[in-house]
């Protein structure tokens, strides 16, 4: 079957020459849920941008459900990669949740009555449903962080990439947002630095450090391993243990 | 709608006035607005039926008037230079309440003034019965380029983001003992503002590619279908044919 993500000798360097990526190989297949950890400056968001075609792959390439990232599907790419960004305010930028929640659809050619359906679903699916004419501004974080989820669903996405999606909320918050995530199904890519979030929602953990993999394997075991996790500046939170 | 209370200007509704699409209300004031700067100055008997057209608006649309006169006050810096031509326009002046006053002066304030004013009502009239995500929209309707409309958009969501950060970025001053009295101790104040600005240009950055994640390709792409019949536009445009009218007697 076609892998939702397949990613084979990616490297990229910034136009400044700052090399980030020194030839990333990563697989993904469909309904997986894996967490990218890694420490500050690891690479981790260079290649999210490298997902959706932001940034142009320096050698290797990248693939969504089959299809290359490379201009001439730059559009259909970006519509099967959903990226919620960390700060939920660069993402909800429509004067109203609902208006928001249509832009993506809209831009890919979704038209009426289909567009309300997709606008209502996405709510629905993040249990927002009923904010649909409010402004992002009188939202909570965590309700802020549902609607900028709802907003890449919204375009139906072969793979969702989350970037920190449990930074700034509070407990209930945090939890809340992961039964949204696991009642999705949906293939994931979580970008983390939440352990114990990466544990409860991947069964899978993908290491980058210093613009490479350096480890692939179920979540639990890569967590219980302190001199690993010592090694590239990870750490379980205070009292935890697995 | 639900943002109504984050753009104090609207006042939610459901009358004629409210229904109306937004692109056909902005036409209405735009051409409304027009006739009012047109009638001639000396006409004022004209200015005092633009106001009674105004009024029949309000009723139809039933505004309260003390809503209208609270978001009216935008004007005060203009009555001001209104109020003060008078006292030092030169040419022929006339005596008032033991006042030199000046003829042209007092023509050219109250010109001022009263199209002021009338032009102040008719956008707060504007204002109170079309939320301003509609009014974006009507303006793309009006084909008014997406650049500008895209800008009106984002500001309209951003202005509170960004005033909330300098809120907090004023508390975190004053939480270490800033308390400017003087000029000379304005220094970190003119400082936050420089970085408000670097901070709201990488926001700025990063809401783009949050766009762009998401097929952004230039233009917004235009939300809800709006049909106008030629009965809506007609009916609207009743009030708008009546100024141009009025400021037209206004030279006869």
């Amino acid at each position: 079957m076609t892998p939702s993500l397949e990613v084979s000798g990616l490297a990229f360097a910034y136009p400044d020459g700052h090399q980030a990526l020194f030839g990333v190989d990563l697989r993904i297949e469909r309904g997986e849920r894996v967490a990218l950890l890694g420490p500050n400056g690891a690479g981790k968001t260079t290649l999210v941008l490298h997902l959706n075609g932001v940034h142009r792959a320096g050698a290797g390439t990248v693939s969504v459900g089959g299809l290359e990232v490379s201009k001439p599907h730059l559009q259909e790419i970006r519509r099967r990669v959903g990226v919620v960004f960390q700060d939920p305010d660069d993402q909800l930028f429509m004067p109203t949740v609902g208006d928001d929640v249509a832009f993506g659809p809209a831009n890919f050619g979704v038209i009426e009555p289909e567009l309300s359906l997709r606008v209502k679903q996405a709510l629905d699916a993040v249990g927002m449903g009923e904010h649909a004419d409010r402004s992002p501004m009188h939202l909570s974080g965590g309700q802020r962080r549902r609607v900028a989820l709802a907003t890449v669903l919204a375009c139906d996405p072969e793979i969702l990439v989350l970037d920190e999606p449990s930074s700034n909320l509070d407990p209930v918050a945090r939890r809340e947002l992961a039964e949204v995530l696991l009642g999705l199904d949906r293939t994931m890519l979580m970008v983390t630095h939440d352990l114990p979030y990466a544990l409860q929602l991947c069964p899978r953990s993908v290491v980058i450090d210093e613009g490479v993999v350096v480890a692939d394997g179920p979540t639990r075991e890569l967590l219980a391993d302190p001199a690993f996790l010592a090694e590239h500046r990870l750490e379980l939170p205070f009292g935890f243990s697995v | 709608m639900g943002a109504g209370h984050a753009h104090s200007l609207h006042h939610a509704g459901d009358s004629v006035v409210h229904r109306l699409p937004a692109h056909v209300k902005v036409v209405v004031a735009f051409v409304m607005v027009i006739a009012v700067v047109a009638t001639p100055r000396e006409a004022f008997w004209v200015f005092g039926a633009h106001l009674a057209l105004l009024v029949a608006v309000w009723i139809a649309a039933r505004l309260p008037v003390a809503a209208i006169a609270a978001r009216s006050l935008i004007e005060a810096p203009f009555v001001v230079l209104a109020v003060l031509l008078p006292f030092f326009a030169t040419g022929p002046r006339t005596e008032f309440l033991g006042l030199s006053l000046s003829v042209d002066g007092l023509l050219a304030g109250w010109n001022i003034l009263v199209k002021g004013t009338l032009g102040v009502l008719i956008s707060v009239t504007l204002g109170m019965t079309t939320p301003v995500r509609d009014l974006l929209a009507g303006l793309s309707r009006l084909r008014v380029p997406g650049l500008v409309t895209t800008i009106a958009t984002l500001m309209v969501r951003y202005l509170e983001v960004i005033a909330a950060e300098a809120r907090r970025m004023r508390l975190a001053r004053v939480a270490r003992g800033h308390d400017p009295r003087f000029l000379w101790q304005i220094g970190p104040t003119i400082r936050g503002v420089g970085t408000l600005f670097l901070r709201s240009y990488e926001r700025g950055e990063r809401v783009h590619l949050a766009m762009l994640a998401r097929g952004y390709t230039g233009t917004m792409p235009l939300l809800g279908d709006v049909v106008t019949s030629r009965r809506t536009w007609t009916l609207a445009l009743l009030p708008a044919a009546a100024a141009v009218v009025l400021a037209t007697t206004g030279y006869v």
